[in-house]
């Protein structure tokens, strides 16, 4: 199993970036409601295999409310209801027959603040990887953690001491594990959350830069408050505005020749 | 303020008056005033607490702890194995034992060059009838006959307390206890070195002695009746409680039914233990059957008594888990129950731990309850004969015994009580310091 996914992605890496791409979640006409709050309206996205969209947008907009729809974090809160049609590479992820914990597997989420488990390096990585038997030994288990630490940007600041707690690091190397832990578990889908909110220029700097390298392997939806980590990092845009969905596309074109007046308005900077 | 702006004729947008920084106005005068007396009400406080907690410990040690020190007679003794048989043979076998020990007696009296005029009543007056300790004591060690044993017999209660000052000799008034002229005898006695004062573990080891036997009686039994109603409590309230504190904090819809429980639960830390206990005594022993004054059945009440204690601080600590240790669980696809018990769990432990302590350290000190399901004092008689019967098998607890003892005439048990207060603070300090190192054990840094 293991060694296959590494073929797979070896094959990403030399296909070469161009041409069409497939499209691996589909979200028609989804709506949420938080009790009586309509948080987020009739919104259709296609996201991208094997690319970055950003979720752009006024504090408030949903379009955390929509990230967490993805893998189903919104199931955790009692009042939230959602509508509408998900799908992951065809399957609706709200089908009743769908478990939230095999989905949450599949779609792997990095938080806003960075929220390693109190405990080991090594054991934060390790978590994932044991509850979902991904690993038949022990040795299986280093080399899982060693390479999800390696695709997380952080092992050679970590591999001398995996057992120092997580928790000691500084900001942006906790960050940096719980992509890695996120990595672990070989999700297809990364969902990260304002992952840079949190951390100064030099961190941020360093999270983009992994974010691209990951841009190869996984499908990523990431929310940012910055126009420019949008711009930097990903390749389609989608921009959030009071629950719906403004407008979707190339991130070029939104950041250059935005249709609408409202994105135009955000990301020079006149609301939000 | 305004009114002088406006008199200054001032511009419409008034500015400060100038002030200087180095002396205080008025407004922080009065503010680090209110301050510095909100400081002063808080130290008066600590020191008054202090001070009555000094008091208190003073006054339980002084009078507790002439309970763990006694005045004994101490005699060396040979018996000869003629002695023995002859004694054996007699009709009034105790009777002879107790003619050997005035011998002895005499002979000691004698060595020590002391000269005194008694007679053997008064021997019975000031140690009691010793033949029968001593016929006891051959028969269970025949391989001691013919040698030299060193006796340590316990005066009697008066004379015990005459020694430690609870009985004046202007008190006493002539009876078949005690006369004063005994007195006399028992200062000659501690001068020559025969009566000294030990430690007193029958009070340690011993059991309830009854009403006349202030000497002979000990916590130890009660001490055991507490350890298993302890553990009893231990084994139910514990899981029951956690269990019950993850399904309603974790697990449970938040609707008007587990509203409703959780109210109940909290009203229920507040119900008087009086009412558990007669709780207790219709349900487990009169409906269910069990044994009367059993520790089983104060168990079972205690457990009644703590669960609420338990839930509410396991709850409390459940909540505390900050909700992004839970996101991450869930966000690398653990179940919920995978996230409660691998993460949220082991974070609470220090806050489940210390509540639990605290809930076991009530239930130690209980009293009420116990005395209404038959616990109480005069019943620990004695250790029970395993460990399982311990369960099952009449007895006390430290607190009813405690009570016991306190509501007795002689005044050497009222002694006995305040030593029994001692102990049971052992213990409960015991569970507290328990209580911290485990806290700091399970405590993780973040």
């Amino acid at each position: 199993m293991k060694t296959m996914l590494t073929e797979a992605d070896n094959t990403v890496a030399t296909v070469p970036a161009a041409g069409p791409r497939d499209t691996k979640i589909k979200a028609r006409k989804v709506q949420v409601y938080y009790g009586d709050t309509h948080a987020i309206k009739d919104v259709d996205v296609d996201l991208e295999d094997k690319a970055v969209t950003a979720f752009i947008g006024p504090s408030g907009c949903g379009k955390s409310t929509f990230l967490r729809c993805l893998n189903r974090m919104n199931d955790t809160i009692d009042v939230a209801r959602v509508e509408g049609e998900i799908t992951i590479d065809d399957e609706d992820i709200y089908d009743k027959k769908v478990d939230p914990v095999q989905l949450r597997a599949k779609v792997g989420m990095v938080f806003q603040k960075p929220n390693p488990f109190p405990k080991s390096i090594y054991d934060n990585v390790a978590y994932g990887p044991r509850i979902h038997g991904l690993a038949k030994s022990k040795a299986d288990l280093d080399v899982i953690v060693e390479k999800s630490l390696r695709r997380g940007a952080i092992w050679d600041e970590v591999k001398d001491r995996l057992t120092a707690p997580g928790t000691g690091l500084s900001g942006g190397q906790q960050q940096r594990l719980c992509i890695a832990r996120a990595v672990a578990t070989e999700p297809e889908v990364l969902l990260m959350d304002e992952p840079c909110s949190a951390l100064d220029p030099i961190a941020t700097a360093k999270v983009e830069e992994l974010i691209d390298e990951l841009r190869e392997s996984y499908t990523i939806v990431i929310v940012t408050h910055s126009m420019q980590q949008a711009a930097r990092v990903s390749q389609r845009t989608a921009m959030f505005h009071l629950g719906e969905l403004v407008e979707f596309g190339d991130t070029k074109e939104i950041f250059t020749n935005p249709t609408e007046k409202r994105t135009q308005d955000y990301i020079t900077g006149r609301f939000g | 303020m305004t009114d002088a702006t406006a008199a200054t004729g001032a511009p419409a947008q008034a500015r400060r008056p100038f002030a200087s920084l180095l002396t205080l106005d008025e407004h922080t005068k009065r503010r680090n005033a209110t301050e510095a007396r909100f400081k002063a009400y808080g130290l008066a406080a600590v020191l008054a607490g202090l001070f009555f907690l000094v008091v208190l410990f003073v006054s339980i040690i002084s009078n507790g702890i002439p309970a763990f020190t006694r005045m004994v007679v101490e005699l060396d003794f040979t018996l000869t194995q003629a002695q023995f048989d002859e004694a054996e043979s007699q009709l009034l076998k105790t009777g002879a034992y107790q003619g050997y020990f005035v011998e002895g007696f005499d002979k000691a009296l004698e060595e020590r060059g002391v000269e005194v005029e008694y007679d053997a009543a008064v021997l019975d007056r000031l140690i009691g009838k010793v033949g029968g300790i001593m016929r006891e004591f051959y028969a269970a060690n025949p391989d001691k006959i013919g040698e030299e044993v060193v006796f340590e017999l316990p005066t009697s209660s008066r004379v015990d307390g005459y020694f430690n000052g609870r009985l004046k000799r202007e008190d006493v008034s002539d009876s078949r206890f005690l006369e004063a002229s005994d007195l006399d005898l028992a200062d000659e006695l501690y001068e020559a070195g025969i009566i000294k004062s030990d430690f007193n573990w029958t009070f340690i080891t011993g059991a309830d002695s009854g009403v006349d036997n202030p000497g002979g009686a000990g916590i130890g039994a009660s001490v055991v009746g507490s350890f298993f109603m302890m553990i009893v409590v231990l084994a139910l309230s514990l899981p029951i409680g956690v269990a019950t504190s993850i399904y309603l904090e974790e697990f449970a819809p938040k609707n008007w039914f587990t509203d409703l429980i959780e109210v109940n639960i909290s009203n229920l830390a507040a119900v008087p233990s009086i009412v558990f206990g007669i709780l207790g005594l219709a349900v487990f022993i009169q409906f269910a059957g069990l044994p009367q004054s059993a520790p089983l059945v104060g168990g079972l009440v205690l457990t009644l008594m703590t669960l609420p204690t338990i839930i509410i601080s396991t709850r409390a600590s459940l909540k505390a888990v900050p909700p992004s240790i839970r996101d991450a669980a869930l966000g690398v696809g653990a179940s919920k129950m995978q996230s409660v018990f691998h993460h949220v769990l082991p974070l609470a432990m220090p806050g489940i731990l210390t509540g639990t302590i605290i809930g076991l350290a009530q239930a130690l000190g209980e009293t009420a309850p116990l005395l209404l399901i038959g616990m109480v004092g005069f019943v620990a008689r004695g250790y029970p004969d395993s460990f399982l019967t311990g369960f099952t098998e009449a007895n006390s607890a430290m607190p009813a015994q405690i009570y016991t003892w306190a509501a007795r005439a002689d005044a050497s048990f009222y002694e006995k009580a305040w030593g029994g207060i001692i102990v049971l603070l052992l213990f409960l300090m015991t569970m507290n310091i328990i209580a911290i190192i485990l806290r700091r054990r399970f405590e993780r840094r973040w």
